[in-house]
């Protein structure tokens, strides 16, 4: 005769866990190795202005720092949207992802702005191959800004319909780190792409 | 008003796209036909509802598995027809004779075969044969995370759709098969073929890039109690070294695909030869990937030898320690010699030199490797099984292959050799007889675990001896040419310099590898018929030495009824030898359901791809919408996974195991 052992679930669902979020991890990683590929690109291509305007003409510092206050500051709250989920404190969860969402849309709305007045002004990604690099690297973030904001979006009505599980507090873990590694690749487009750009030649 | 429509519907899509001549008539009706036979053929048999309950959402990697690997093989042989067509058309078009296919058919056709051998082909088996192995290997019931697992298969599908619709509508890129720009730019190849190569490897990539993921944490995270890592299957070792490599070298080529894209369809110019592009960079980004992905395709093809070899030699792998640091050196060496495969760029002598030594320097561990081999059957009672054949197939010719190589990486001589067929007999031998010949032995050698029948032997070394003299016959000659200065991608060539004796025994090579290809065709087919005979009772029919030989054959859904206690190595050959027995337990086991939400994912992707190529974006956002839309749907799925009851699972056990005692 066997014996029958039941499945301790509370174990086996934190295993999920921590497995899911070492995975998302490396995740993370190859989006990493990705943006550095994109840097790589950016570095190769950044003097070829083929005539057009480079960094320095084209780059308005006090503007991207505003859009950089307003990427910062959200990381900022939703660090504290994680602790207020620790505390399983669910409106106030709600309340923090509603303000990283609100100042992600910000961002988001800057850089689209940014990058309309660029192409009117005849400077879009057809204007030369530091351009194109230009607008890829920084597109590319914000397109991942962009899925961040769906995800945030559903992981809020998620919350709201179903409260503080361990299934939602996961994929929140999940959203806080990729909010907060969009926000230090940010930092380095700032510094590489916009700082040494405005600053040099 | 209606053109505008149409165009905004169609985009470039119009009945010229359809096969204009003979030949590609052929295969696309041969795709078409081939479809719509195995659509009728399910129909007829009601096998529909089988087909999607049993295979298509199922979860379970080991069926995952076969699914990559019978793509895989059908791919091999659309391969192989390419093959067949180059080399009739090498060997009769010289001199006034233009051969059976004109310059851009020949074009599209190697750049479709290099393609199609590469990701449809080996990254297809390479997965399928991990899923099949790994998660045994490591005594756990599934992987880390089945739902991208199947996710993961369906992108891989979608891409293999998107290829193969390409000789059906529209054509396919004839750029070669890494696509260099220029000639990849709108400019010089303005129809849909470098498009349709570069939606089929991104959607694939994607895929292959998660089941890296998917791989290291499974291999991190899932392995059987006591089992640590320096008591970790050789082949498991390989493929955590070879999905570190897919994590670090895909998303680089996803960046450069994608850039290509841009710069064919919103003009960028981060490629043209105008506008401030450097199509140079295109080069190194592609190689930054490609070098890599040469070890992402062996270094699992060296872990199936290094469980071929001690079992067939009855003693333990010789230098496990060196031969894992030998896998880990190859990784990271691999990272730094993707400049050799452009040496005549002009990167400067310094530049050329640092990257011919680090070549030179990445043969060390491969050698290290070999040696292992050779002392692992040194002094070993050998058994000359099929997979050990291949493995001393590839010892030999990987050697020679490898011999080549070192020669190619001294600048000087690559200069002399460049871009010639001794560059192509190279590594096809190296990626035929390491990987291929890896594969089949590998799948020769688990193929009764996942069946639980054993393979033919007799036409399985019939196939070995085909293979091998074709090979060599097919191969060798094109070394010479390629001293004698035949460039790679000719489809033409003047009768005055004696070329074409070569070229026709090439093609005689072909035809002994297409025999091997029908032996192993054969192999199955008579395998199947003859499957009662040929059943493998005892779970372990070769004298295994690894966890996987633990369970019966065909291994059951769940893999363990209890997981397996590690305390060495070997973990099975030493509980066989002292006799120990586990009484089974059973228990609770909490297993995926089975979802069609990857394949749906697929699905989509395949859409995305296909409104890319066409410029009908309506149907790419379409596609992408669902995909999210999937995605959500799945995510608020809350319970992924059901429990099988220890009851159930005695149930299955014991029928497995009273089989046995019937037959």
């Amino acid at each position: 005769m066997s014996e029958v052992t039941s499945l301790d679930m509370p174990r086996l669902e934190a295993e999920a866990t921590e497995k899911t979020v070492l995975g998302f991890w490396a995740y993370l990683m190859t989006d990493c190795v990705l943006f550095a590929s994109l840097f790589a690109v950016y570095a190769v291509l950044h003097g070829n202005t083929f005539g057009g305007p480079n960094g320095h003409e084209l780059f308005k510092l006090p503007y991207v720092l505003v859009e950089t206050m307003a990427l910062l500051t959200s990381s900022f709250t939703c660090g504290l949207a994680m602790i207020a989920a620790q505390k399983r404190d669910k409106s106030q969860v709600l309340f923090w992802l509603g303000v990283t969402f609100l100042l992600g849309l910000t961002f988001l709305g800057l850089e689209l702005s940014e990058f309309h007045h660029m192409v009117l002004d005849g400077n879009s990604w057809r204007r030369s191959g530091f351009l194109s690099s230009y607008f890829t690297l920084v597109g590319t973030h914000g397109l991942h800004i962009t899925f961040g904001l769906i995800w945030m979006a559903v992981t809020s009505v998620f919350i709201s319909k179903r409260g503080l599980t361990e299934g939602t507090l996961k994929r929140l873990t999940l959203l806080s780190l990729f909010w907060h590694f969009l926000d230090i690749v940010w930092i380095f487009i700032f510094t590489i792409v916009y700082l040494f750009g405005s600053l040099s030649i | 008003m209606l053109t505008q429509f149409a165009n905004a519907f169609l985009g470039r899509l119009s009945w010229h796209a359809l096969p204009q001549d003979a030949i590609t008539r052929g295969g696309a009706s041969a795709i078409v036909l081939g479809g719509l036979g195995i659509v009728a053929l399910i129909t007829l048999t009601h096998r529909w509802k089988w087909l999607w309950k049993e295979w298509l959402t199922s979860q379970d990697p080991k069926r995952i598995g076969v699914m990559y690997i019978v793509v895989s093989v059908v791919m091999l042989l659309r391969g192989l027809g390419d093959v067949a067509l180059m080399r009739a058309q090498q060997a009769t078009s010289v001199g006034n004779s233009h051969g059976i296919l004109d310059a851009s058919h020949f074009q599209q056709i190697f750049s479709a075969h290099g393609t199609i051998m590469i990701f449809f082909v080996a990254m297809g088996f390479l997965f399928g044969l991990i899923n099949l192995v790994l998660p045994l290997q490591l005594g756990a019931r599934d992987v880390a995370f089945p739902f991208l697992n199947s996710t993961s298969f369906w992108l891989f599908f979608a891409g293999m759709g998107l290829i193969n619709l390409s000789l059906v509508i529209g054509d396919f890129s004839a750029a070669g098969w890494l696509a260099y720009p220029p000639l990849s730019e709108l400019k010089f190849s303005p129809t849909t073929g470098v498009d349709y190569w570069i939606w089929s490897l991104e959607i694939s990539g994607v895929g292959s890039l998660l089941s890296g993921i998917n791989f290291l944490v499974t291999i991190l995270k899932m392995r059987a109690p006591g089992m640590t890592l320096r008591k970790m299957p050789m082949f498991a070792w390989s493929v955590m070294g070879s999905m570190t490599l897919v994590a670090f070298a895909f998303p680089i080529l996803t960046v450069t695909l994608t850039l290509l894209a841009l710069d064919r369809t919103i003009g960028t110019h981060f490629f043209t030869a105008g506008g401030g592009g450097n199509a140079m960079m295109y080069v190194n980004l592609i190689w930054a990937w490609g070098h890599p992905e040469v070890y992402i395709l062996i270094l699992p093809a060296f872990g199936i030898f290094s469980e071929v070899v001690p079992t067939f030699s009855r003693k333990p792998l010789f230098g496990y320690t060196s031969m894992v640091w030998a896998i880990w050196a190859i990784v990271l060496l691999s990272f730094t010699v993707w400049l050799h495969h452009f040496f005549t760029m002009g990167a400067g002598a310094d530049v050329n030199a640092f990257f011919g030594i680090m070549t030179a320097v990445i043969a060390v561990p491969t050698g290290v490797k070999i040696f292992n081999w050779l002392f692992t059957m040194y002094r070993g009672r050998i058994k000359f099984a099929t997979p050990m054949l291949w493995f001393m197939g590839f010892t030999v010719m990987f050697t020679i292959g490898g011999v080549a190589g070192v020669l190619l990486s001294v600048p000087a001589i690559d200069y002399q050799v460049h871009n010639s067929l001794f560059l192509v007999a190279h590594f096809h031998m190296m990626i035929i007889s390491g990987v291929l010949f890896g594969y089949f032995a590998g799948l020769t050698y688990w193929f009764p675990k996942i069946f639980g029948f054993r393979l033919h032997e007799g036409l399985g070394k019939i196939a070995f001896w085909c293979w091998a003299i074709g090979f060599m016959l097919a191969f060798t000659p094109l070394y010479i040419l390629g001293l004698m200065g035949a460039t790679r991608r000719l489809d033409h060539y003047d009768a005055s310099l004696g070329w074409q004796q070569l070229f026709i025994v090439a093609g005689i090579g072909v035809i002994f590898v297409l025999l091997g290809v029908a032996a192993q065709v054969l192999q199955l087919v008579i395998s199947i018929w003859q499957r009662d005979q040929r059943r493998d009772l005892t779970g372990d029919p070769w004298g295994g030495r690894t966890l996987e030989w633990s369970v019966p054959s065909p291994a059951p859904s769940y893999n363990f009824t209890t997981l397996p206690v590690v305390t060495a190595r070997d973990q099975f050959w030493a509980d066989k030898h002292a006799g120990k027995t586990v009484e089974p337990r059973y228990e609770d086991i909490l297993v995926p359901k089975n979802t069609g939400a990857g394949l749906w994912i697929g699905a989509f992707a395949f859409l995305v791809g296909f409104g890319m190529i066409w410029h009908m974006y309506w149907l790419a956002l379409l596609g992408l919408v669902g995909i999210m839309v999937t995605i959500i749907v799945r995510a608020s799925d809350d319970e992924p996974e059901y429990i099988l009851k220890a009851k159930e699972v005695e149930k299955m056990d014991n029928a497995l195991r009273r089989r046995k005692q019937y037959v």
